[in-house]
């Protein structure tokens, strides 16, 4: 009990504070994630439409395989890209390794399926609604892609908010090919992973509870910027 | 583009055959309305004459190129499919997709709103309307683009007298504007009152068709009798 007793008082004392570590490591947290979301849906978004109105041969294998690739195990996609950018793997000229760009990627890896699919699911639906209207008036299947993407805009924010929930609590992949280096990589989880590993639980539960604050601070303002609850509105 | 021709059109429905073979054509200025029970394939034969239900067999033609038909023809379907998005974007919605310039869509819509009555309610999402509201504006959505041929599936199903006769309005305005149309309805007293042409549907078999005059007074089909009697059509 004293253990969380501590870490809360050194949390708001770190907050209180401004203590500058804890805010270079929160921003670069927030940095590689929301980098990281940002690219997943630029992908996956439009993805998501294209497996819902276009008919292609492997179409069903794709969206089965998505789903599948939704559980990734972080570890696996950190050992992965620590392959391919070491030294001597296939990307090892760009030098990437141990940089907040190789766990802008390893996350990127992670939520884009997650995305995909959820994004999907909703499209789905809104689809089966649209379809006889959209076929009859003729619509290109730019301009269905852009409507359905437009008309799931709330839903699709709720996809994309989940990416960010996995991305920003994630720790195995980042850990493996940012290497938790102090003052570059180092961000919330993988700060966390290590106090807790060096005993200091207080300044480990101060750090956690800062990164439920942003988790918790980042979808109460997107929601509140997008008016998702208030009435009327989808 | 008229007249719109049909031959030996045939559908099917899961290896059934559902409608046809149907012959048929519809001249500028028609206003052909399709009489027959439920499940004789009313819906179908409108869908398939638009274009937007597969033919097993048969063709249907205009007599100018399919590409220039496909724009000047539109559908109201029986559920009103609602875009989800306000009232007024809703009517905007088709100019748009035709590279109509946004002040002149906008200009249109706000003529069409007051058309229909719905001024009061031009920014509330049109998903939240009733059931005669959403009809009317998806009739007003089918002809701001001011079609050459408009179908119509049971338009006025469930809707109460007040709102049947302003769609018979909107309906005797866009005829008198020079659209052609082409409805569905189980509706005796709206047949009588909208139609030129009775094309009397039974089992996907067109088995009369005549001016409407003559239709309630002396029909050439037997089933058409029985139907216009209020007896059961087997």
């Amino acid at each position: 009990m004293n253990d969380i007793w501590d870490g809360i008082v050194q949390a708001f004392t770190l907050i209180y504070t401004l203590d500058s570590d804890l805010i270079k490591i929160s921003l670069r947290s927030l940095q590689v994630t929301l980098s990281a979301l940002a690219i997943s849906c630029i992908i996956a978004l439009p993805l998501a439409a294209v497996l819902t109105i276009q008919q292609f041969k492997f179409r069903r294998f794709m969206i089965a395989l998505l789903n599948a690739l939704m559980g990734l195990p972080p570890v696996v996609v950190g050992l992965l890209v620590y392959i391919v950018l070491s030294r001597s793997g296939p990307f090892g000229v760009l030098d990437l390794l141990y940089t907040t760009t190789a766990m802008i990627i390893a996350q990127t890896i992670i939520i884009t399926p997650l995305i995909t699919s959820i994004a999907h699911q909703s499209l789905r639906e809104l689809w089966s609604e649209y379809h006889d209207l959209l076929i009859s008036m003729n619509t290109s299947h730019t301009q269905r892609i852009k409507t359905l993407l437009w008309d799931a805009r709330r839903a699709l924010l709720t996809a994309s908010l989940a990416g960010f929930g996995r991305a920003i609590g994630e720790v195995g992949a980042i850990m493996i090919v940012g290497g938790n280096i102090d003052n570059a990589t180092r961000v919330l989880t993988t700060a966390i992973a290590l106090e807790t590993s060096k005993g200091d639980f207080a300044l480990a539960l101060a750090l956690g509870f800062v990164l439920i604050l942003i988790t918790i601070a980042v979808n109460i303002g997107t929601h509140w910027l997008s008016q998702t609850e208030s009435e009327g509105r989808w | 583009m008229f007249p719109l021709i049909a031959e030996n059109l045939v559908v099917e429905f899961q290896g059934k055959q559902i409608l046809g073979p149907i012959n048929l054509k519809i001249n500028k200025g028609d206003i052909a309305v399709i009489l027959g029970p439920n499940g004789s394939g009313k819906t179908s034969l409108l869908k398939a004459l638009h274009g937007i239900l597969k033919l097993r067999l048969g063709t249907v033609r205009w007599s100018c190129l399919k590409a220039e038909s496909i724009g000047k023809q539109m559908f109201v379907f029986q559920t009103p499919i609602m875009l989800r998005r306000s009232v007024f974007e809703n009517l905007t919605y088709p100019l748009l997709l035709r590279k109509t310039p946004k002040a002149q869509a906008n200009h249109r819509a706000a003529q069409w709103v007051d058309r229909i009555d719905l001024r009061a309610l031009m920014h509330v999402p049109a998903t939240r309307l009733s059931g005669g509201e959403k009809q009317k504006l998806a009739l007003a959505r089918a002809l701001i683009t001011e079609p050459e041929m408009l179908f119509l599936d049971e338009p006025c199903a469930s809707l109460d007298g007040k709102t049947t006769f302003e769609i018979e309005s909107l309906l005797q305005n866009c005829v008198a504007g020079g659209t052609t149309i082409m409805m569905s309805t189980h509706d005796l007293g709206q047949a009588k009152r909208l139609a030129k042409d009775i094309y009397f549907l039974n089992k996907g078999t067109l088995e009369s068709v005549q001016s409407a005059k003559t239709f309630f007074i002396k029909p050439l089909s037997q089933n058409a009798s029985k139907f216009i009697a209020g007896d059961i059509v087997e």
